[in-house]
């Protein structure tokens, strides 16, 4: 019939088309099938990966901390910390606790801790009971394991200081990570849980090198985080140990002798640059951080006013006062503004300008005729404002920039101050006035706006002590078990005579009987100690008080009674060392820093013997 | 082919006994079906964890059931299917209205009747008897009706009172395959193609006033769809572990028990909707063209045997029915692979379930019915008249 053709007709084209629609339908399933399983394949065989594969840290050992003499003085201790995982209780999570608490200290407030902290998280999850388990606590959780089920123990490390204060600035602490220090870094080790990083001293300084690499173990993990097997695991790198220059009794020795005083010393190799000894005092205990410090503690620490955190060795800025009386001779004699064998009448007061302020000698009756030697010896005050006025602030701060003066020494701490050297365009930029000619005698005795680190004394005492090499100071003797290479020092150009009639000087301080420190000189062996007192007025850190202007001695209150300092090195013939004293607030120099100064060097010459030319301390 | 010819090589159904029918049976197409079934079961069995509980072990058993229901059905005559057309539909309907007031609801939607030994789907039901209805309509119409509109509002009606029930459980899936499936059979049947592309293009208007109808987890799924990553721990966690988990098979897959993906749990609903991802994870794009080249097959096989059936009820029945399992295929496998929202349809013979594995089980039976069927002369009004 034809309408029934006409129907087969119909129904024959459009099946065709209907095959023609399923084709084409099919072809955008293969071409999606080819896209995702053929071309995005390895972005989604990364995806899958990123789902399963959970990487774990294994938090690397860090390195020890030891002396010049192999004491260890930063070690790592166990830490034995007891955990559980609720799943693994069979539901008993409470008995289990009752049940470690008659093995070991368990306060009611852990255990409700313990309790809250299961629920709140997924029960195949450690939780820690408690941390710094006893040996003996340890091993009754071991033993009575049976009874303990879902409880271990975990060993972990912990930093101590064996040594408690005695090191405290040098070293630092480690303590827990801060969000300050997680900021522009994304080293993964620092999301560690309970993880601790160097926050101060040699440890902070050190921190890459004493941390080491962490290890890492790829776990595979389920939807939920649960872990299903290890893949693989990679040891990571232990820690660099550190061997300091420091002695260790040295270093005690001279806390017994700084005693109540606060203040600092420092003993260095004139040679070598090691710091043989680094004490601020007051100290502090360092193992207090180590777990986390107490708020009490660290209030108290913060607020104490002779702020034992400071390591005053190179933070503690200070006018250098007549120390740094050797600098403006050496410019005085290089610049010919005085010959060593010319005399200056001390008359015990000077005025240089008319009817200005007349300024004093500490003698007050005066040094009379006074030539550089003894000018030095007997620390005539107005010989040195004469020849600072005569050589100009130009050339003396030129030449104490070649000692280091305002400048850091590039010691391996954080938190070292560059002090203070002013010169005329620093003056105009900062006070926006003009050079005056009483700012350079001001210089002349270490006043005015000078500030320098002891450390920087030191540092300078060495290079005159040393004939003029500009050696650098350094805590480091062996790194990772290698013997750390410093660079071969500069020389000064300053002539070596000129360098002589300081050490002559210098001597005359210590052991001539019109020197300043007469009183403290020893003989060790025949060996003697050649130095420099200093009495310097006190000045805080902050420039904002220098704006006030001099504050008079007599308006002071007494905790801002004058600083005692002295810079020497010793043996005075053949130089080897050299130190630093500062006692804060201790009044005449000559009575309290230079006895503390030469005691130690006592004790530094009884121990080091005369050493030529091949012998290399230990 | 003559008038003549085709009366002479016809046979009525009387002259085929059992064993006839079992003689005609496409043994090929059985097999394709047993060899689809297998796979379901070794996909399922690594997609509980290398177990048989509690997935394969329920499978097997409802599978062995379809089958005797297929062979069951394919038996019967097919006039007599033709005749109970209507009953079945109308059956299917009244039972759709009973979810509606009594159903269980189960995963946000009403679509079960809770009949003591089985949850029985409805819906499922009309899946067939849709169809079914259709086929006899237009079989007993001409092509001049078919170009009528007036004789197609009584199928539109058919058609949209199901289509009513089952959007309203929510089931927006089994909707979309009902429209389609009756469409093909419209189709086929000769409908002007400009009243498509008018049903097309209004639908398209409506859709704003749809979205507006749509729940919000089904507003969800289509914004999920266009943007997967923004919501990519919820809503969109499906279709990015789906991508992931396909994607990350490769060529030549992870080997069989071997898929991470879904052995760490990574892929939900690995055992029903996305079943097709193990498989693609675990046999790379190997086994997923294999599986694919498989329903080429059948659906394939399906069309031939309406070419080569002579009345237009088989016709239109093997027609709808195979696009009917075609839909199932690509919108299933999209759906995984990201290209169209998603919607909770099953892969045929391969996700676990029950109902819908009856169905289309009911489904090849009649497939194979109409096949075995493909001679005997159906009358235009009565089925019994051995004319055509």
């Amino acid at each position: 019939m034809i309408r029934d053709s006409d129907r087969q007709k119909v129904f024959q084209s459009r099946l065709f088309l209907l095959v023609i629609f399923q084709a084409v339908l099919f072809t955008v399933l293969l071409c999606r099938l080819y896209y995702l399983q053929v071309m995005q394949a390895s972005k989604y065989q990364r995806l899958a990966d990123k789902n399963r594969i959970s990487t774990r840290l294994i938090p690397p050992v860090r390195g020890l901390i030891y002396d010049r003499y192999g004491r260890q003085i930063a070690v790592n201790m166990q830490n034995f910390r007891v955990s559980v995982i609720a799943e693994q209780t069979s539901g008993r999570l409470l008995q289990t606790l009752q049940t470690l608490g008659q093995l070991i200290v368990l306060s009611d407030a852990d255990i409700q801790r313990v309790l809250i902290d299961a629920k709140r998280h997924k029960s195949f999850l450690p939780i820690m009971i408690k941390e710094n388990l006893t040996w003996e606590e340890m091993a009754l959780v071991q033993l009575n394991a049976p009874d303990l089920p879902g409880v271990f123990v975990e060993e972990d490390l912990s930093r101590q200081y064996p040594y408690m204060d005695i090191l405290a600035h040098v070293m630092g602490y480690v303590s827990f990570v801060s969000e300050n220090d997680l900021r522009g870094k994304s080293d993964a080790v620092l999301e560690i849980p309970g993880f601790k990083i160097g926050k101060s001293g040699l440890e902070a300084f050190y921190e890459k090198a004493l941390r080491g690499i962490a290890g890492t173990r790829n776990l595979e993990v389920n939807v939920v985080g649960r872990v299903v097997r290890e893949i693989d695991a990679q040891d990571g790198l232990r820690g660099e140990d550190l061997h300091l220059t420091i002695d260790l009794d040295l270093q005690k020795h001279i806390i017994e002798l700084m005693g109540t005083h606060t203040g600092s010393a420092v003993v260095m190799d004139i040679e070598t640059g090691d710091i043989l000894a680094m004490v601020s005092a007051p100290s502090f205990d360092p193992n207090l951080f180590t777990q986390g410090i107490l708020v009490d503690d660290w209030n108290a620490l913060l607020t104490d006013e002779k702020a034992p955190l400071n390591n005053k060795v190179i933070s503690g800025q200070y006018s250098p006062g007549s120390t740094f009386k050797m600098i403006v001779a050496l410019a005085a004699l290089e610049s010919k503004a005085v010959t060593r064998d010319e005399k200056v009448t001390c008359h015990g007061s000077i005025s240089f300008t008319r009817g200005s302020r007349p300024l004093h000698c500490w003698k007050r009756a005066g040094h009379g005729p006074i030539a550089m030697k003894e000018a030095i010896e007997e620390s005539c005050d107005i010989y040195f404002y004469e020849i600072a006025r005569r050589t100009g602030v130009d050339k003396i701060t030129e030449m104490a920039r070649r000692f280091g003066v305002g400048e850091p020494t590039g010691i391996d701490l954080l938190g070292e101050r560059s002090g203070l050297l002013p010169t005329r365009r620093w003056k105009e930029f900062f006070y926006q006035s003009p050079w005056m000619q009483g700012d350079t005698i001001n210089i002349g005795i270490g006043q005015g706006y000078l500030l320098m680190t002891p450390l920087q004394l030191t540092v300078m005492t060495a290079r005159i002590a040393n004939f003029g090499k500009a050696i650098k100071p350094h805590l480091l003797k062996k790194r990772g078990g290698e013997s750390v290479v410093y660079p071969e020092p500069e020389q000064i150009s300053v002539s070596k005579s000129d360098f002589k009639l300081m050490h002559d000087a210098m001597y005359g301080v210590v052991n001539h009987v019109k020197g300043t420190a007469y009183n403290s000189r020893t003989v060790v062996r025949g060996k003697r100690v050649a130095g420099k007192t200093g009495t310097t007025q006190v000045r805080t850190i902050s420039m904002q008080e220098r704006e006030a202007g001099l504050i008079k001695q007599e308006d002071l209150p007494w905790r801002l009674r004058d600083h005692a300092l002295f810079t020497g090195f010793a043996p005075a013939e053949n130089p080897k060392y050299a130190i630093t004293v500062v006692i804060e607030h201790g009044g005449g120099a000559a009575t309290i820093a230079a006895p503390v100064a030469t005691s130690i060097m006592t004790e530094v010459l009884l121990k080091y013997p005369e050493r030529d030319k091949t012998e290399v301390l230990p | 082919m003559t008038l003549r010819s085709r009366i002479s090589s016809r046979r009525s159904s009387s002259d085929m006994t059992f064993i006839d029918k079992l003689s005609r049976v496409s043994w090929g197409y059985v097999f394709i079906i047993l060899l689809l079934a297998a796979i379901g079961f070794t996909v399922l069995f690594s997609a509980s964890n290398s177990s048989m509980d509690p997935y394969v072990s329920r499978q097997i058993p409802r599978f062995l059931v379809g089958l005797a229901v297929m062979f069951v059905v394919m038996m019967v005559d097919i006039r007599f299917l033709m005749k109970f057309a209507f009953p079945v539909y109308f059956s299917a309907l009244i039972l759709l209205v009973a979810v509606h007031f009594f159903g269980q609801t189960g995963m946000g939607a009403q679509r079960w009747l809770n009949l003591k030994f089985f949850l029985l789907q409805p819906s499922e039901l009309m899946r067939i008897a849709l169809p079914l209805v259709l086929a006899r309509i237009f079989h007993s119409a001409s092509l001049s009706d078919s170009k009528s509109s007036l004789f197609l509002i009584f199928p539109a009606c058919l058609i949209a009172a199901p289509l009513f029930l089952v959007l309203k459980q929510p089931d927006l899936g089994t909707a979309l395959l009902m429209v389609f499936s009756s469409a093909v059979i419209f189709f086929m049947a000769g409908v002007q193609i400009w009243k498509f592309a008018l049903v097309g293009i209004s639908g398209l208007l409506s859709l704003p006033i749809v979205w507006h109808f749509l729940h919000d987890y089904q507003k969800n799924r289509v914004l999920t769809f266009l943007d997967p990553e923004r919501d990519p721990l919820g809503a969109g966690y499906h279709i990015i572990q789906s991508k992931i988990t396909l994607g990350s098979g490769g060529v030549f897959g992870k080997g069989f028990l071997k898929g991470t993906q879904s052995h760490l749990n990574f892929l939900p609903e690995k055992h029903t909707d996305f079943i097709f991802t193990v498989l693609a994870e675990e046999w790379g794009m190997m086994g997923s063209v294999c599986l694919l080249a498989l329903y080429v097959l059948l659906i394939a096989y399906g069309l031939w045997i309406a070419t080569r059936t002579t009345h237009y009820f088989g016709r239109f029945l093997a027609v709808g029915l195979t696009m009917n399992i075609f839909f199932y295929v690509f919108i299933n496998i999209s759906m995984v692979m990201g290209l169209v929202p998603v919607v909770g349809v099953p892969l045929p013979l391969i996700s676990y379930g029950g109902t819908s594995l009856v169905t289309l089980m009911l489904t090849f039976g009649l497939l194979q019915n109409v096949w075995i069927h493909r001679d005997v002369p159906i009358g235009r009004k009565n089925p019994y008249d051995d004319f055509i």
